[in-house]
């Protein structure tokens, strides 16, 4: 990973993520050594030194491909979005959390004080002074400063405007790997883009249309947790056994890997083509195969979801249309 | 949270058969009542997509109404009984988002019934008046997001 002033710039940065983005882009194993020959990669903080410096000293405009994963939860991760969109030619919001804010999106049901106080004051932490993180603190070399929460988490699109969606959590290799050929043949000439604001990476149907299982539209009487059901069919639809399964609304491109080994689909590729809201979409699915008409029925059946917004949008609450609990909203005027 | 002086926004999704029928003969009989809900028309209860509710709330109103023909009385057969499935749910769904279950409301409306129709929105206006106004957040453009009240005061209202 030499300088050479002839490639084209990669970046990669990790906002508000778990890394699980970064291992994928290495698991693309002998194909990562295209992405050296083809770019010259300067700024990628999980696989080599940089400072946020140094990218603020190139050019604008001048890295050609910035693959951001993350949500936005905190000032520094504002700061490295907004910096990166005006180096880079190609914004691409890599992976759910920056396309939707994923698991750590599920904090947007919690008012920032109440995640603060669950992470450093609960019976699972050790914290006998009840020492709380400060955002700037005195110390004789100076003044320390670290990053400040923000009410809720974002997605990149919220913060700043983004090229390409590239979903999943993470994204699978072989479809990095598609992509990753495509830029390459475009820097050659080769290819063209897709129209801006496209997501790339991803088939444009739904998990159930890749999905092998046998579907009856057969309707139900329980939802149940999979561990739940002794034993789960294995050829037919999971939902029709009472499962949650988050298929009929997730964008296919991972070719059903979850419901293939007999796991319910969680939905990390996001919301399919065209649908607006991901957990209105679930909603109605749900809906639609319970088998019964009387209102008390019904509730019961349902108790079998304890966790309808955890089921419903469990990697896309940041990128829906209401985004976050009132009460995170509220508080932020505090 | 009690305001006088507060005019809640209800959007009213109506069944063309039924509800908005109901409503019509509301009109056509000249009975009053509270102009706080800007109704929809849909052809079928059924037809109503969670979706619309979230974006209702997201720009703005204060509460939602959904309504419909009779259990029995759907003209597309059971779609109605989809409807009250999908509300049942949603409304889980909206007390975690810290919406209350008031401002979300499920009423069977038969064409006949305008009286009983423009009864019953008289009162969901002011048991919404009495919540209050819900004034959702929007996450603002690049800076921070924007807060609940200043999100009312970006918004247009469109004149009906
Ligand atoms: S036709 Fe009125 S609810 Fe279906």
């Amino acid at each position: 990973m030499t300088a050479n002033g002839n490639k084209p710039k990669f970046a990669m940065y990790w906002a508000a993520s778990c890394g699980g983005c970064e291992i994928a882009v290495l698991n693309i194993h002998e194909k990562i050594l295209d992405v050296d020959a083809n770019f010259d990669v300067v700024f990628w903080p999980v696989a080599m030194d940089a400072k946020y410096k140094d990218v603020e000293a190139m050019e604008d405009g001048s890295i050609l491909l910035t693959l951001f994963n993350g949500g936005i939860r905190n000032d520094e991760n504002e700061h490295l979005a907004k910096l990166l969109r005006r180096k880079t030619k190609i914004l691409v919001a890599f992976g759910s959390c920056a396309c939707e804010g994923c698991i750590p999106g599920l904090a947007n049901l919690s008012p920032v004080g109440e995640i603060v106080q669950t992470a450093f004051n609960t019976i699972s932490t050790d914290n006998p002074h009840g020492i709380y993180p400060r955002t700037s603190y005195d110390v004789p070399e100076g003044e320390l400063h670290i990053p400040k929460l923000a009410p809720i988490l974002r997605p990149l699109d919220q913060v700043v405007d983004v090229d390409y969606y590239m979903p999943g959590c993470p994204p699978e290799s072989h479809q990095i790997a598609a992509v990753v050929d495509l830029v390459i043949k475009v820097v050659k000439g080769e290819a063209e883009l897709p129209p801006k604001g496209c997501v790339i990476g991803v088939g444009d149907s739904t998990v159930c249309d890749e999905c092998p299982r046998a579907r009856n539209v057969k309707t139900i009487r329980e939802f149940k947790r999979i561990q739940d059901v002794a034993p789960v069919d294995p050829t037919l639809c999971l939902l029709e056994q009472g499962i949650p399964c988050n298929g009929p609304a997730t964008r296919s491109g991972c070719n059903s890997r979850c419901p293939n080994v007999g796991a319910q689909c969680i939905g990390c590729y996001g919301p399919a083509e065209g649908v607006l809201d991901y957990g209105a979409r679930l909603i109605s699915a749900f809906a639609s195969v319970v088998d019964a008409k009387e209102p008390e029925e019904i509730e019961k059946i349902l108790d079998g979801i304890p966790d309808p917004v955890g089921q419903v949008y469990r990697f896309s609450l940041p990128g829906s249309l209401l985004k976050a609990n009132r009460n995170a909203w509220l508080k932020e005027k505090a | 949270m009690t305001n006088d002086n507060f005019e809640p926004t209800i959007i009213g999704f109506t069944c063309n058969w039924c509800s908005y029928r109901a409503a019509d003969m509301a009109g056509t009989a000249r009975m009053k009542y509270s102009p706080n809900v800007r109704l929809i028309r849909l052809m079928c209860s059924g037809r109503l997509d969670p979706t619309f509710v979230f974006k209702a709330f997201a720009n703005g109103a204060d509460a939602v109404l959904i309504t419909g023909c009779h259990p029995g009385d759907c003209h597309y057969v059971e779609q109605n009984y989809k409807a009250l499935r999908r509300y049942v749910l949603l409304k889980r769904v909206l007390a975690q988002m810290g919406i209350e279950p008031e401002r979300i409301k499920l009423l069977w409306a038969s064409a006949a019934e305008g009286a009983i129709f423009a009864a019953e929105i008289n009162k969901y206006v002011e048991e919404v008046r009495a919540l209050g106004p819900l004034n959702w957040g929007k996450p603002g453009n690049g800076s921070k997001p924007i807060v609940p009240d200043e999100a009312k005061e970006s918004r247009t209202e469109v004149p009906a």
